[in-house]
């Protein structure tokens, strides 16, 4: 699993890459109320205001990661956002993309270099 | 943030897991590790303990010695009945200013031979001073430093204080009473700040600690944070002194007009003679150009503080906008309170608000938005 600044962890299955964020951030922004998703098929590049996540605290936008193409999201979370707050790396994954190339991940946080970030 | 203040329960808190923030110039916990949506639901489904020390505890006594002068004395500066408040009830009040604005709410409690008052944290130095400044000629106003102040709500909450007190059961909602707890005299209220059945307990600070923590003993009781407190007074339709009024809305405006007793509206007996009667008494009579509202908008979405709200989906200036907002975890969706022009006002209206650059459909609709369970 790799890691960016802005707390999100990306998972490489097959030829896409899972996004979410992590526990730590989770736990930062509380109770987890509403998610809104982007449209599947959605071309974004990196930094754009992909999901906006609202928490009992207040809103948060989680930017994508990487230039791409969103080709899934996560429905479910639409009706269960705390699913986040539950299983951050499991159940609550937010949208899959597709990259040009996997190489770019190299450039991402390892969990080792995530936990210094954070601590 | 060494120059913040802490209540006699800040090791209390630290010691249950709580994260802190600075409110209202006090150090205060805004949720524990249960978190905001678990501690309002246990609070709805069990009982939930809150400090509110950081609110203002104050004794107004008439120099005459007689009560009636010290009621007579504080109706100069708010629009309710204190008079008519019999000895051992409670009941909702307002500080007005001259031009028909709200200074702070507060609860007025007739103690027998006193009144007793418990004002806003973030008012209650100006409230003071208020008091001061027009009161001391007939009036002795204490201030108590000496005493802290919890709220315990919720359907166990009875059984919880009765567990110490079993007088505490014999309360209505709104009574007030001297009760023995945990070996301190506590001056207690059958009230809240949560649409639950509860009360706010005035403790001696050197009987503080020892008598949460036999409230905590009981495992129905819980500690809750100024997050989930706010959610739960949402929910109950509570105004919040700072985001849903202040000093540019009047009471009637603001809905909150029930407080304002028939004796001192027009053609009562001690009509006016508040600050901003004339402004007050005239919109009794003919209404408010804007009202509170409870507001539902569609979807999951919060409409929170701030956010401007329309008429139509596209075009059109602003009707109001909302001043406070979240998701009510007992509700399941979101909930807001706004101002809006009276003629958005009915229930049921049809109005839009501006979320993210987008005009999100919403109804306006009554409060609470969940039923209040107080014990009438």
């Amino acid at each position: 699993m790799k890691y960016t600044e802005e707390h999100e962890w990306l998972q490489v299955e097959d030829d896409l890459v899972i996004v979410g964020i992590t526990a730590h951030a989770s736990e930062q922004l509380g109770d987890i109320v509403f998610v809104e998703l982007p449209d599947e098929g959605t071309t974004v590049s990196k930094d754009d205001e992909a999901v906006v996540i609202e928490s009992v605290k207040a809103a948060s936008d989680i930017l994508a990661p990487l230039d791409g193409e969103i080709v899934e999201v996560n429905a479910a979370l639409e009706d269960d956002p705390g699913k986040i707050n539950e299983d951050p790396t499991g159940d609550g994954w937010i949208f899959k993309m597709k990259i040009e190339d996997m190489s770019v991940l190299d450039d991402l946080m390892d969990e080792a270099a995530y936990n210094k970030h954070i601590s | 943030m060494a120059d913040l203040k802490r209540t006699v329960y800040h090791e209390i808190h630290q010691s249950f897991g709580a994260k802190m923030v600075p409110f209202a110039g006090y150090d205060m916990p805004v949720q524990y590790p249960m978190g905001v949506m678990k501690e309002h639901l246990h609070t709805r489904s069990h009982a939930g303990l809150f400090d509110v020390s950081h609110m203002g505890q104050v004794i107004l006594r008439a120099k005459s010695g007689v009560l009636a002068d010290a009621a007579l004395a504080l109706e100069t500066l708010v629009p309710v009945s204190v008079l008519g408040l019999a000895p051992g009830r409670q009941r909702y009040g307002i500080f007005t200013n001259e031009t028909g604005g709200i200074l702070d709410d507060l609860m007025i409690a007739n103690r027998g031979d006193h009144l007793f008052l418990v004002v806003n944290a973030a008012c209650k130095d100006a409230d003071i001073a208020h008091m001061k400044q027009h009161l001391s000629d007939t009036c002795e106003i204490e201030v108590i430093n000496d005493r802290s102040l919890i709220a315990l709500q919720g359907p166990k909450a009875e059984a919880a204080l009765a567990a110490l007190n079993p007088a505490a059961k014999d309360m209505r909602f709104m009574d007030v009473a001297t009760l023995e707890l945990a070996g301190a005299q506590c001056w207690v209220s059958r009230s809240g700040y949560t649409g639950e059945d509860g009360y706010e307990i005035s403790v001696p600070n050197q009987f503080a600690v020892p008598l949460a923590q036999a409230l905590l003993a009981d495992g129905d009781v819980q500690p809750i944070g100024l997050g989930a407190r706010d959610s739960l007074r949402l929910e109950a339709g509570l105004c919040l002194y700072g985001n849903d009024i202040d000093t540019t809305t009047s009471p009637v405006e603001a809905g909150i007009e029930w407080a304002i007793q028939k004796i001192r509206r027009t053609g009562g007996a001690r009509a006016g003679d508040f600050p901003g009667a004339a402004r007050i008494l005239s919109e009794l009579d003919n209404g408010a150009a804007r009202r509170r509202v409870g507001i539902v908008p569609d979807g999951r979405a919060p409409m929170r503080a701030g956010t401007q709200l329309y008429a139509t989906a596209e075009g059109g200036d602003a009707i109001g906008s909302v001043t406070s907002g979240a998701f009510g975890p007992s509700i399941g969706g979101p909930m807001s309170m706004g101002y809006v022009g009276i003629e958005y006002a009915g229930d049921g209206t049809q109005i839009f608000g501006e979320v993210r650059g987008k005009r999100q459909p919403a109804v306006v609709a009554q409060m609470p938005f969940r039923p209040s369970t107080y014990k009438r």
